[in-house]
């Protein structure tokens, strides 16, 4: 069984996948059922499989392709983290799309990648190896290229583009520096502990450089971001999905893994690695927060705050004390929560109301207020305001800075809190307090509402029992005590 | 088991004798060589432990003549079953017409020839078979009989029977120093001063006939200007098998020969197909000639076996990690380039052009072959999880091991420049407009998407593919050509 589970895992995602490809357009119900039913189905493993990692068991799962190049799903406590997020976060997600598509046309198709997407990212979470971290990043970039031009309208296939011309680079940079660490150490596993002594100081360094440009096109760090603000032309449980789990966590994902699991936190102090990396994360944070304030429309403005609120868990795993790294961790699931929250409520108001700019949101409040309180909430823990999840972050990175003897973090946070208050603020003040449009429609469908509602309260519930053991942030804690910091 | 291999030449050769006789039956013919093929591959594969050797007439080499399977011989032969099999299904000729009554012949006068190059172990042997897929590929690339096609064709007979003429003058010279042809009968021979121009005039001529950038000029027009099932096999099939004698007499029969110069000529001129094929595949108009000069860049690829191979470092867990992922590269590219030349023949004849832009809405009209499409085009990029991606892995992995990184930038930049051109037909094909293309049947786009996931397949499950290629691998291989 434990060298079946990751395989299983990433079945349940993957097998609807390519059934559905293969259904006709209108069988909507058994589509629908299929999904769901994989959404379901891996999240009960998923929770079966915390419990027992939690005990400490190890679920390995080995195939080879060729000598030295095989695939290996492991689940870690780290693995479990992105995982469980993934896997949350997928269920609702289909949900939602299921209610926001309803009868359109090329569902088979939509579908079909919307799942395929999922086994990726399901995938990333659960690789033992660089490579076979590489090969389920590169699913995951060709399979989210059909959602994001799914329109295919002239917009998206521009956005389409722009995407694939940042992310193909990008692997292929990534790729380099697979090859080019792995041609001195052999096959590296994130599990063991190994040496990297067959390289000079100069090149460990190049190689940390090239890993976080790869990565960093995901993670959208600044300059690297570009294609981000643009995929928001993709249907919103596209844009919810990128945003929170699939395409950009993946990135950070990558780079904490690189930090502490390749090179070993000790390696990234000996190199000096880890503060010009802060440093890049600060200035995405702040760069971020900047853009999003200058966004007319509400997609956009959340997209760039997107771009700033990533870099919160690079900038703890990069800061590497262990309240910085327990910050980070628990910002992947945090932010996750938060941002897909906030991307459900715009498509409601996008696809129900009309309302694509930020100044038309006047008055939506009493006319959506499910919606818009499941928004409020999830803006106020982009915030940072207690006892939101977001406050948790910010509070453990604060700490975790000074610990890690870099107070100008401390900085760097203040001043995106104060951004993310001026971004967020007018629009939570248009919303409920901004008289608006009578002619609006009310009572958008059950299943666009619940999913946003039950993420929001799961975002506040990860501020509120941030104390619990099964918490964020007591897994979070759990990592870092168990290995990195043992 | 070793009396299949005569067969594995013979069954094609009197399948196409028997198609001239019977015009009208060519279809059924071909599919029977087809059936009898690949029963006989599949029990030949599945018994190989050691390499095959069928002395003929029971005369050993140097007396007789002798044939032989290998991996690379096997995987080789695989590869032209699959191919040959999925196009002999996809072709669409039927009746007496001229182009039927020489198609069927010359597709399996052409598996004949491939299957004979792949088998032979002497160098005679390999001219004649060379020169009977020379005469086969070139007569496909005329088939259609326009004027444009014609003048391709005499112009890749041109470059091709220059390519045959110093190729016979190396062979030559080889005998007249040392009175054997054998492959195996070679490395231990007197060394002679003619040595080095005897393989400098082979290799002259197998890269002609190979179309390695510079001598690429008559690859696009005949590729792109034949009939879609004539283009598969011509671009899938025929270059490797001049390339397959390239390694066969650089590996096993002359590897010391081999100078720090030459090969990394062979490296440079690889490099320069992989960035000029693609640069010309991205400024091209017509699918096919994309498809085409995509070929161009792809033929690079393989010359990096010559600068890589015996790079390794301790670190590996495999030796000839180089030869393995060109091998693995002339495999994935000939399944992938198959499946895209079918996909383009089915637009062309569903549009009535093979412009990019024709291909407009074909996502909705023609879904699962621009799946196919795709599919082969992920593993031209050399993107996980297909056999494009092990070949560049292995590739890759060995340039940085050998200390040579240099020979990386190659495959990675060609990944790239193969996304941007092969990006143009398939967001041509989502555009958002009602298709004007006429509907295809789901079968006939049933046959490239079964060969565009073998590339694929190749990947997922290369193990097996890279533990048969080690059958018989030649020393060389591991060792590199020094």
């Amino acid at each position: 069984m434990t060298a079946l589970l990751p395989l299983l895992i990433l079945m349940t995602s993957a097998v609807p996948a390519v059934i559905t490809f293969f259904l006709a357009e209108d069988s909507h119900r058994l589509r629908n059922t299929l999904n769901l039913a994989g959404a379901v189905l891996k999240l009960a493993l998923i929770v079966f499989m915390l419990r027992e990692v939690a005990a400490g068991t190890v679920y390995e799962t080995r195939l080879n392709f060729a000598p030295g190049l095989y695939l290996l799903l492991r689940a870690d406590a780290l693995s479990l983290l992105f995982l469980t997020l993934s896997a949350f976060l997928w269920l609702l997600t289909t949900v939602y799309a299921i209610a926001y598509f309803e009868k359109e046309h090329d569902l088979s198709r939509f579908f079909g990648f919307f799942s395929l997407c999922v086994a990726a990212t399901t995938g990333i979470a659960l690789s033992g190896t660089l490579i076979s971290f590489f090969i389920f990043y590169e699913l995951l970039t060709l399979s989210t290229w059909p959602l994001v031009v799914h329109k295919q309208d002239d917009k998206s296939l521009a956005a389409g583009r722009s995407y694939l011309s940042y992310a193909l680079p990008g692997s292929a940079v990534l790729l380099i520096a697979i090859i080019w660490l792995e041609s001195a150490t052999g096959p590296l596993e994130f599990a063991m502990p190994h040496p990297l002594g067959g390289l000079e100081e100069a090149s460990l360094r190049a190689i940390f450089a090239l890993f976080i440009l790869g990565l960093g096109v995901k993670a959208a760090l600044v300059p690297l971001h570009g294609w981000l603000p643009g995929a928001m032309a993709a249907p919103a449980p596209v844009s919810a999905l990128l945003h929170a789990v699939a395409v950009v966590k993946a990135g950070a994902f990558g780079i904490v893994r690189v930090i502490y699991d390749v090179f070993g936190i000790g390696l990234v102090a000996q190199l000096g690695v880890g503060l010009p990396l802060a440093m890049l994360a600060s200035v995405t944070i702040i760069w971020g927060s900047i853009r999003a304030l200058q966004q007319t429309e509400v997609k956009k403005r959340l997209a760039f705050s997107t771009v700033s609120q990533v870099s919160y868990i690079i900038l703890g795993a990069a800061l590497a004390g262990p309240y910085a790294v327990i910050g980070g961790l628990v910002h992947l699931v945090h932010q996750g929560l938060m941002k897909i929250t906030l991307f459900f409520c715009a498509g409601i108001y996008q696809e129900r109301a009309g309302i694509t700019r930020i100044e038309d949101l006047g008055g939506i409040g009493p006319r959506m207020p499910w919606t818009s309180v499941a928004f409020s909430l999830g803006a106020m823990g982009m915030i940072g305001l207690p006892p939101m999840a977001g406050f948790i972050t910010k509070l453990y990175l604060g700490i975790g800075a000074i610990e890690a003897g870099a107070p100008w973090v401390v900085a760097v946070l203040a001043g995106s809190t104060l951004l993310n208050a001026a971004y967020f603020l007018p629009l939570l003040y248009r919303i409920w307090f901004l008289p608006g449009n009578e002619d609006l429609p009310v009572a958008p469908a059950p299943g666009l509402v619940v999913p946003a509602a039950v993420t929001a309260a799961a975002a506040l519930g990860a501020g509120l029992f941030a104390g619990a053991a099964m918490s964020p942030l007591g897994w979070a804690t759990l990592i870092v005590t168990r290995e990195y910091m043992p | 088991m070793s009396l299949i291999l005569p067969l594995l030449a013979a069954v094609p050769l009197l399948g196409a004798i028997a198609a001239v006789l019977a015009p009208r039956a060519g279809k059924g013919i071909g599919l029977g060589v087809a059936i009898v093929l690949l029963a006989a591959l599949a029990v030949l594969v599945g018994g190989l432990n050691t390499p095959v050797v069928l002395p003929l007439g029971g005369w050993e080499p140097p007396l007789g003549i002798a044939l032989r399977v290998d991996g690379l011989a096997a995987a080789f032969l695989g590869l032209a079953a699959v191919v040959m099999t999925g196009v002999l299904i996809a072709a669409p000729y039927r009746g007496a017409g001229r182009e039927a009554a020489a198609f069927w012949p010359l597709a399996l006068l052409l598996w004949g020839a491939l299957n004979a190059i792949f088998l032979s172990r002497d160098l005679f042997n390999l001219y004649v078979g060379l020169e009977l897929l020379t005469l086969a590929a070139v007569a496909l690339a005329a088939l259609s009989g326009s004027a444009g096609a014609l003048a391709a064709a005499i112009r890749y007979m041109v470059f091709a029977l220059m390519g045959s003429l110093l190729f016979l003058l190396g062979v030559a010279l080889t005998y007249a120093a040392h009175g054997a042809l054998d492959l195996a009968a070679l490395p231990g021979r007197n060394p002679q001063p003619t040595d080095a121009l005897a393989a400098g005039l082979m290799t002259a001529g197998l890269l002609v006939k190979t179309a390695l950038f510079p001598f690429h000029a008559w690859l696009a027009p005949a590729h792109s200007g034949a009939p879609a099932p004539a283009s598969a096999m011509l671009s899938a099939l025929v270059p490797k098998a001049s390339f397959y004698i390239l390694l066969r007499l650089w590996f096993e029969a002359l590897p010391d020969l081999g100078r720090p110069g030459f090969l990394w000529l062979m490296g440079a001129l690889g490099t320069a197909a992989i960035l000029y094929g693609g640069v010309m595949a991205l400024r091209q108009a017509r699918l096919k000639l994309v498809i085409a000069y995509s070929t161009v860049a792809q033929i690079g690829y393989l010359f990096l076996v010559f600068p890589l191979a015996g790079g390794g470092g301790a670190a590996q867990p495999w030796a000839a990690g180089a030869w393995t992922g060109v091998v693995f590269h002339a495999l994935a590219h000939g399944l992938a380039k198959a499946a895209m030349f079918l996909c383009a023949g089915l637009w062309l004849a569903a549009a009535g052009n093979d412009r990019i832009e024709a291909l407009r809405g074909a996502a909705r009209a023609t879904p699962m072959a621009v799946f196919a499409f795709a599919l082969a085009a992920i593993s031209l990029m050399g993107l996980p999880p297909s056999g494009g991606f092990t070949a560049k892995y292995l590739m890759v992995t060995s340039a940085f091991a050998a200390g040579a990184p240099y020979w990386a930038l190659g495959p990675l930049l060609g990944g790239l420049l193969a996304a941007a051109y092969l990006y143009r037909p398939i967001a041509a094909a989502f555009a958002p407009v009602e298709p004007e293309l006429r509907p295809v049947p789901r079968g006939q786009q049933a046959v490239p998407l079964a060969l565009a996931l073998g590339a694929i397949v190749l990947g997922l499950a290369s193990a097996p593919p890279f533990d048969l290629l080690q059958i018989g691998r030649p020393e060389a291989a591991a060792r590199g050509v020094e």
